[in-house]
This record gives structure tokens, sequence and C-alpha cells, in this order.
């Protein structure tokens, strides 16, 4: 007499889904459950709309439970399909095509609908609402035909929408009725400092205004406000609340008021109908954030599933605006109300601002701008209503005055800190405890413990601290845990350059073989490392395995989005002449490239190139590779010099070129960029490259581990020589040292960090070890060849350019 | 009715690479394994878009050069944290004349 109960849930939303996902964990048999969503789409996180919005994320990857969870689910899924009538006697619902399904137990999770000023105009074409993905492609169609839009709302929503806006190009005005914005999460010097911070983004402000109607034709053209001003607009965002769905519950006869009123256990004036999300009302209060709905649909899930659970009894809510880069945090009661005291930092040179406010020696509210990092442990403090008494400067300044170096209290330090049910991922409400626990039980990774949690599956913002927390928890102890080079072997790449010298080992297969790799054919991390180490060991006797590089190395041209490549000719120096200019425009207008554009490193990039042209249009160019594509010495870039400019101290051009010509082709663990500047003005910028050559009166001063890309580094004075043939000769064993100890993707920048530039000079600093190192280098530079011209002759290589033809028809 | 359609031959294709072929209109990679067998799927990433045919092949799978995504040749499906999955088109390799088809 095992009979299924019926689970009907009213609504596909983050609310409602996260329940069912909660009572299939707690009981998987007990329920057949029916799903009816009145938009068309599986569940989805409507959070990160405004990441899709600021272009941060795709429309796809904000899916939480694609359609085959449904199916593995065995949920009754009816998409598109609203319930129109809900009839408590009879214990059913009734959708809008007629679909009838009947329930022991309904859970109605409506959400709300954006709250659409009642005002002249509110109906014409152009005026949305910001709150599910049709509305996000109207405004991303609107940006292709309109440039102004206006939000109506300077709160949360209204401002996230903002900043997606200005992402799509558009001119945007936020329009808010208060003086000042997020007036319900900030007090007013930390919004000042946001409205300064957005408008040096490009955000327009209107404050104090109240809109009274839209003006225009059939399509919105514009605000006109109470006070007679009027503001242009073609696109109007209302993101000036949301009103809880509560329809279907009135016509019902449910007990309701702003939203459909539940108790401390989510259940409605009907017997089995339950609400949960933004269209319920507890204790006077309908939630519009996601932590409180996820808690409120713990409590039911378990109450459905008949394991006790404590009461609901409200959420205590956070918020952090995680859109525009802004890092802004507000907690609790933040306002100074009577009875309470705060404490405030206002550092405007950092640009930061801290309040606290207590009441008693309880900590009831907390605002951050600018460093958001303590948002948690304060949050965690507010819920648990500890007396905070004697600890008041510590919490507003972060760390015990007085305390040496606290000032930067290791992050480690502080995650160990946190209390077990302090949230750290906001958007999933996972807290340290769930994921302390994931991490024991065997999650080894960021995307296992994702899987396993949900944590920093949303909007990613915690995943420092969830790698933190990996790092701090999992089994190895105090020293984080030993990762090999990648997921097939627990092996560093020290033991693995050792074993393949010891052993002699000479292919990609045999090292996986005898290390005893855990995928028989690797992955994409180790087999391109293990590639990179054989040839750099042997020389001679190596034969490079291009199925093991990575697809632009493997087809010596970089791959663009859309499958189509670009190439780059070698322009030694960044020198060309109009014969090699005219032979470059004749072969990109032939073949049509698309764009032809100056590289940073001072040549020419023909973009939009099909597979199948390339060695065609190689041949033509009749020039060398430039190697934009490798683990290779990409450029020599050059200032004048003294052939021209009136500051060269010496000949940056021709040292260059000589440069670029003997070491290009090499094989690096990661892309080298090298320059040379004729005089310390430096306009070469050699001093964030890989390795950089300044001219100084009577001499080359040489720079080495420079990064000019994500992490920025400044390069470190490795010598000064007087000759040109000693800047050839250092840049050999530097070049050289650098390839036979780095690890494969380590940039000259990160090695020199791990390893200390003392350590590189103890070595190079010894004039018989610059030697040995030149001629290693040598032997390897005299074997290479150039890969372009080497496919253009060989058929067998060429061939992997082009599609297959002479597809035969043949009938079975 | 099913169809044989003869793309290839076994040498067109290098062991642990791939060649692309314009079947009704969709982009068909084929891919040949380590261990001789030969699989074709369509060429197009879930994710966005990518060309699978440029991916590394690593045993069963082929990883997407734009995110690495891996999809299992055989299934055709998306490997774990991922989702989704892509076309799989059935082949036939004549061990005597080294032809390949793949049927539709």
């Amino acid at each position: 007499m095992n009979q299924k109960k019926k689970m009907v849930l009213v609504g596909n939303g983050m609310a409602g889904i996260r329940t069912v996902e909660h009572v299939l964990k707690l009981a998987p048999e007990a329920y057949e459950i029916t799903v009816f969503g009145a938009e068309p789409y599986p569940n989805y996180n409507r959070i990160m709309l405004s990441s899709v919005l600021a272009g941060g994320a795709d429309m796809k990857e904000i899916v939480i439970n694609d359609l085959a969870w449904y199916e593995e689910n065995h949920i009754n899924l009816h998409l598109g399909d609203e319930v129109v009538r809900l009839d408590t006697d009879k214990r059913k619902v009734v959708s809008a095509s007629g679909v009838e399904a009947e329930y022991d137990a309904l859970i109605l999770a409506t959400g709300s609908n954006p709250f659409i000023l009642p005002i002249p105009g509110a109906r014409k074409d152009g005026v949305i609402g910001f709150r599910n993905i049709k509305d996000c492609e109207l405004m991303m169609e609107a940006s292709r035909k309109h440039k102004k839009a206006a939000v109506i709302g300077g709160g949360l929503l209204g401002l996230e929408a903002a900043r997606g806006l200005l992402n799509l190009g558009m001119d945007v005005t936020v329009v808010h009725i208060h003086p000042y914005l997020m007036e319900r999460q900030l007090d007013e010097p930390a919004s000042r400092m946001l409205q300064h911070e957005l408008e040096a983004q490009g955000m327009k402000f209107l404050m104090q205004k109240q809109t009274a109607s839209i003006y225009g034709g059939r399509r919105a053209e514009g605000l006109e406000f109470a006070d007679g001003s009027r503001l242009e607009a073609d696109l109007v965002v209302m993101a000036v609340g949301i009103k809880p769905n509560i329809e279907l519950a009135k016509e019902a006869g449910l007990n309701v008021a702003r939203g459909i009123i539940v108790n401390d256990y989510l259940e409605t004036s009907a017997p089995g109908v339950y609400a949960v999300g933004e269209c319920a009302e507890h204790r006077g209060i309908a939630y519009g954030l996601v932590a409180p709905l996820y808690e409120q649909g713990s409590v039911l899930a378990k109450r459905l599933a008949g394991v006790e659970t404590a009461a609901y009894e409200g959420s205590v809510t956070s918020t952090k605006l995680k859109v525009s880069g802004v890092d802004v945090f507000s907690a609790g009661y933040f306002n100074d109300a009577p009875g309470t005291r705060s404490l405030r930092l206002q550092d405007e040179l950092e640009g930061t601002y801290r309040k606290i406010v207590l009441q008693d020696d309880r900590l009831i509210g907390a605002v951050l701008f600018g460093d958001t990092t303590d948002g948690p442990s304060l949050f965690a403090k507010i819920k648990s209503g500890e007396s905070v008494a004697g600890k008041e400067k510590e919490l507003l300044l972060g760390f015990t005055p007085g305390q040496a170096g606290a000032g930067a209290s290791s992050p480690n330090a502080r995650l160990a800190a946190m209390a077990d049910d302090e949230i750290i991922c906001g958007c999933n409400g996972v807290t340290k405890g769930t994921i302390v626990e994931a991490v024991k039980g065997g999650c080894s990774s960021v995307g296992e413990i994702k899987a396993c949690t949900k944590a920093s599956g949303s909007c990613g913002g915690c995943k420092p601290l969830v790698e933190g927390l990996l790092h701090l928890y999992a089994e190895g102890d105090v020293k984080a845990v030993k990762e090999g080079i990648c997921g097939c072997t627990p092996l560093g790449r020290d033991e693995i350059v050792a074993s393949i010298k010891e052993m002699g080992l000479k292919s990609v297969r045999e090292v996986m073989n005898v290390l005893e790799w855990r995928e028989p054919e690797g992955c994409s991390k180790c087999r391109p490392a293990l590639n990179y180490y054989l040839g750099m060991l042997w020389p001679a006797e190596y034969v490079d395995e291009k199925e093991s590089r990575f697809a632009n190395e493997r087809y010596h041209a970089n791959i663009q989005k859309d499958g189509t490549f670009s190439v780059v000719p070698r322009i030694y120096g960044g020198v060309t002449s109009p014969a090699e200019l005219k032979r470059i425009a004749a072969v990109a207008e032939k073949y049509q490239v698309p764009m032809v554009k100056f590289t940073g490193g001072q040549r020419l990039d023909l973009l939009g190139v099909k597979k199948e042209d390339l060695p065609k249009m190689w041949e033509e160019l009749d020039m060398p590779s430039g190697h934009a594509y490798g683990k290779a010495l990409r450029t020599v870039k050059t200032c004048v010099g003294s052939t021209f400019c009136r500051f060269g101290t010496q000949d940056s051009i021709s040292m260059g070129i000589q440069l670029e010509k003997t070491f290009e082709r090499l094989n690096t663990p990661g892309k080298v960029k090298l320059a040379v500047s004729g005089c310390p003005r430096n306009c070469a910028e050699a001093t964030i490259k890989d390795l950089g050559v300044v001219a100084i009166d009577g001499g080359w001063e040489i720079y080495v581990g420079g990064n000019g890309g994500v992490k920025v580094r400044a390069a470190d004075l490795l010598c000064v020589v007087k000759t040109e043939d000693e800047v050839v000769e250092w840049t050999a064993a530097f070049l050289q040292h650098y390839r036979e100890q780095a690890s494969w993707n380590e940039r000259t920048a990160q090695w020199v960090e791990r390893v200390g530039l003392d350590a590189i000079k103890a070595v190079l600093e010894q004039a018989d070890e610059r030697k040995a190192l030149a001629e290693r280098i040598q032997d390897t530079l005299s074997r290479t060849t150039d890969p372009w011209k080497e496919i253009i002759e060989n058929q067998e290589l060429r061939k992997n350019f082009e599609p297959l033809r002479d597809v035969q028809l043949q009938n079975s | 009715m099913i169809t044989k359609i003869q793309v290839a031959r076994l040498d067109d294709i290098d062991r642990l690479g791939s060649r692309t072929v314009f079947v009704e209109g969709k982009e068909v990679a084929i891919f040949r394994l380590s261990d001789g067998s030969v699989h074709a799927i369509e060429n197009r990433c879930p994710h966005k878009g990518g060309k699978l045919s440029e991916g590394m092949v690593c045993g069963a799978a082929v990883h997407c050069p734009l995110h690495d995504w891996k999809i299992n040749l055989r299934s055709g499906r998306v490997q774990e944290p991922d989702h989704g999955e892509v076309t799989v088109y059935e082949t036939e390799v004549d061990e005597a004349t080294g032809a390949i088809y793949i049927s539709l």
C-alpha cells in the first residue's frame, strides 16, 4: 500500500524547485510530482539575468535544472501553461490549457510580478519590467535599435538593470524618487559613494523625481515628471518594486494580505496548501531576496518529507551588489533608530566605508562599501545575536587594533574562524558547514563542490572563499592538497621531468604508461605539457606530436570564436616595407579577409580567415609564420632608436631584429614577448616583457620576468652588458634556463616570482653556465623550420586544413 | 530508409585527429581514435558552438577547443560537471578498402 502521494507545484521558479529538490533528497519515493510553469523555460536562475544582461553569462548557463533533470526525476512538467484555477474543495488545479491535476500537497510558488506604475503610458511599447528572460531579450533588442534608456527605480534591481543596459551600449539614466540610492539597504554616506562610483561608470541619475506619465506614440518616447520636467527615453524599465503574485490564491479564498499568508511551517489557510518564496508572506514580510526563500523551502521540504524541522522564524537578510564591479554589502538594521549606536569608518582615499549598528551589546546591522570581505562574518553575528561587547572596534576595523600585521589577517585565518552556519554562497544559501562536509566527504575541486552543494554555481562571487575552504579542509592537512599537473596524475612537474630524463622516455604515450596515468590518453592539460617537456629534453630525437597540441598550434593560426582563424606573418622588429605591405594587402583582398588589424606586437593580423584558405594564403604571402598562436617567441617590439630618434642612445631596431631572428620558432613553457628600447625613456615598454632590453649610454640593461597582461608585473633587472653579442648571449641563457626549469603554461613572470630572481642570477652569472645553456638552445634552434612552409610543401600535413570532399551516396 | 554515405577513407584521417564533412547542410566531424575506431558527431559544441573537430582527442572523448567541454565520441554526451549532448552518426569502416561510411 505504498501509493505515492500527489504533489503539485504551481510555479517553476527558484524557490519552488529548490523545495522539490530538497524533498527528492529526503523522500525520493514519497510523491508523484507535477509542476506547472507560466514561462516556457526550464528552471533558471533569475538572479543571473543581471549577469546575462551585463554580458557575463549566457542564457543557457543560467538554467539550473534542464529538461533532462525533470525526466530523470519523473516530474510531470507543464511549461508555458499557467495554473488559472485552484479548487480547494476538490483539491485540484486547472491550467490555462485545461490540464487538471489533483493534489495531496499543493505548493504555491507563483513568485512576484514587477510592479508597473499605474501612470498614463505604462502600456506603451518599450515599457518593460526586469524580471524574466523575455524582458532581457526585449532589452537586448531595444539596444540594437535605440539609444536612450530610463530605469525607474534606484534600488537593487534598477541599478543592476542599468548596468546591464550600459553594457549593451545604451545611454542610461536612473530615476529615483528618494534623495539617495538603495535607501533600503544603504545609509546616505554609503549610497553617495555608490552613486559616485556608478557615475564614473557612465550611469546618469535623476534623484527625487516622481514619474507622472510616459509620453510618446505607440512606443514610449520619454518620461514626464511631477515637476513638469522631461527625460527622453526609447526604453523604460520599471524597477520600482515587485508585487507578490497572489491572484490564484485570492480567488480560491485563501488568506492573503500583500502576499499569501503562511505560518511558521509555510502552511496557508487551506489544508494541504503551502506557499513558498516571493509570493508568501510570513510574519508580515514578503521577501524579495533569495536566501530567505531557500530557508523557507528547506523547512517546507522537511515538513513534506515527514522529517523533523524547527519552525521557520523569518530571515535576517543581507544583500551584496554583485554587478558593476562595485562591492556593497548590507545586513540587518543599518539606520540609526533610537536606542541604537553606530560606529562609522569612511576612507575617502581608499573609497571604502564601513558602518556597524549596535543595540545594547549586540550587532544588529552593518553596511560595507568598497571592501565587503567581512560581510559574511558580520552577518553571522547579526543572526546569532551573540554579545559583541568589547569587540566593537575590531568589528569596525576588521581586525584587532594593535595586532601586528593584522590588517592583512590571512584569508585562511578568517575562513578557519568562521562559524559553520555562516553563509558562504548567498545566491544558493550554502553554509560553510555544508561545504566543509562536502570537502571532507571527498570533493576535491570547486567543480565537485559546486556539483554537490551548488555553492559558486550562480554568480560565482564566492569562488575564492570556496577555494579557500577547499584548501583549508581537504585531507592533506595543513599543507595544500598535493596536486599533480592535472587530474590524471598526482605527480608534479619536477618529478615528471626527472623521470623522463632518468628513464629515457621518448613519447607522450610512453610517459603516461610508465608513470601510471589515471587516464590512458591524458587530458587537454597534460598532453601538451608532456609534449613540451619531451621536446625540450630531446631536441634531436623527439618528433613533435601535433595531436597533443592545442588547435592554434596545430593549425599555426589563432582560432576565433566562430571557427575562422587569424594569420599573423612575421614582421621582424615591427619594421616592414612598401613591398611587403603591398603583398599583405594583395592577399587580404584576394581572400576577402574581413579584418586587417595591427597587433600589440607591432605587426599585422588578418582576421576571419577560413581554415581551408590558410595554406594558400601562406603560400602567397611568402612570409614566415609570426607564431602569434603559440607558446613560443611572439615578437620583439622596438622603438625607433638611434636610427632616427633624437633621443636614441643605441640602435634598438637592429638589436630587436637580431633577437627576433635568432630566437623565433623556439618552443617555450609559456609565450614569450620581448622588446628593445633605444634609451631609458623605454618607448618599447621593455619593462613589462618577459625579457626586455633597455639601451643606456655605452651599454644595455636586460630586464626579465615582466608581464603586461592580467596580472601586471614590472620586470626585474638581470644584468647590464656592453655589447649586442652579450645581449644575445644572456638572452639565450635566460630563455634556455626558463625552458628547462619552468612548468608548462608558466609565464616567466610567474616563474621568476616562484623561484626568485636571485636563484636565477646565481646560475646565469656563471659564464660557463651561460655557455652551456646557449649551446643547448642553439642545438634546439638549429632544428626548427618554418611551420607554414612545412605545411605548404607536405600534402600529408596540408590535408588537415581541407574539409573532406567527394561524398558518395550509396544506399544500403 | 537509412542512407549510407561514404565520407572518407581511413588514411584521410590522422590517428587522434579529425576531418570535417558537410552532410545535408550540417557539418560533421569524423574522428579516428588510437584504437582504430572511427566516430562521427555533429561538429558543434552544445555550449557555445565551438568546432569539436579542432579539439584534442583524449581516449574516447574530445575536448572542445573553446572552453574545454568534454564530449564522449561514442555516446555524444557531455561529461560532468557540464551537461548536454551532440548528435552521433553511426559509422562503418570497410576493412578491405578503408572506406568510411556514415548512416543517416
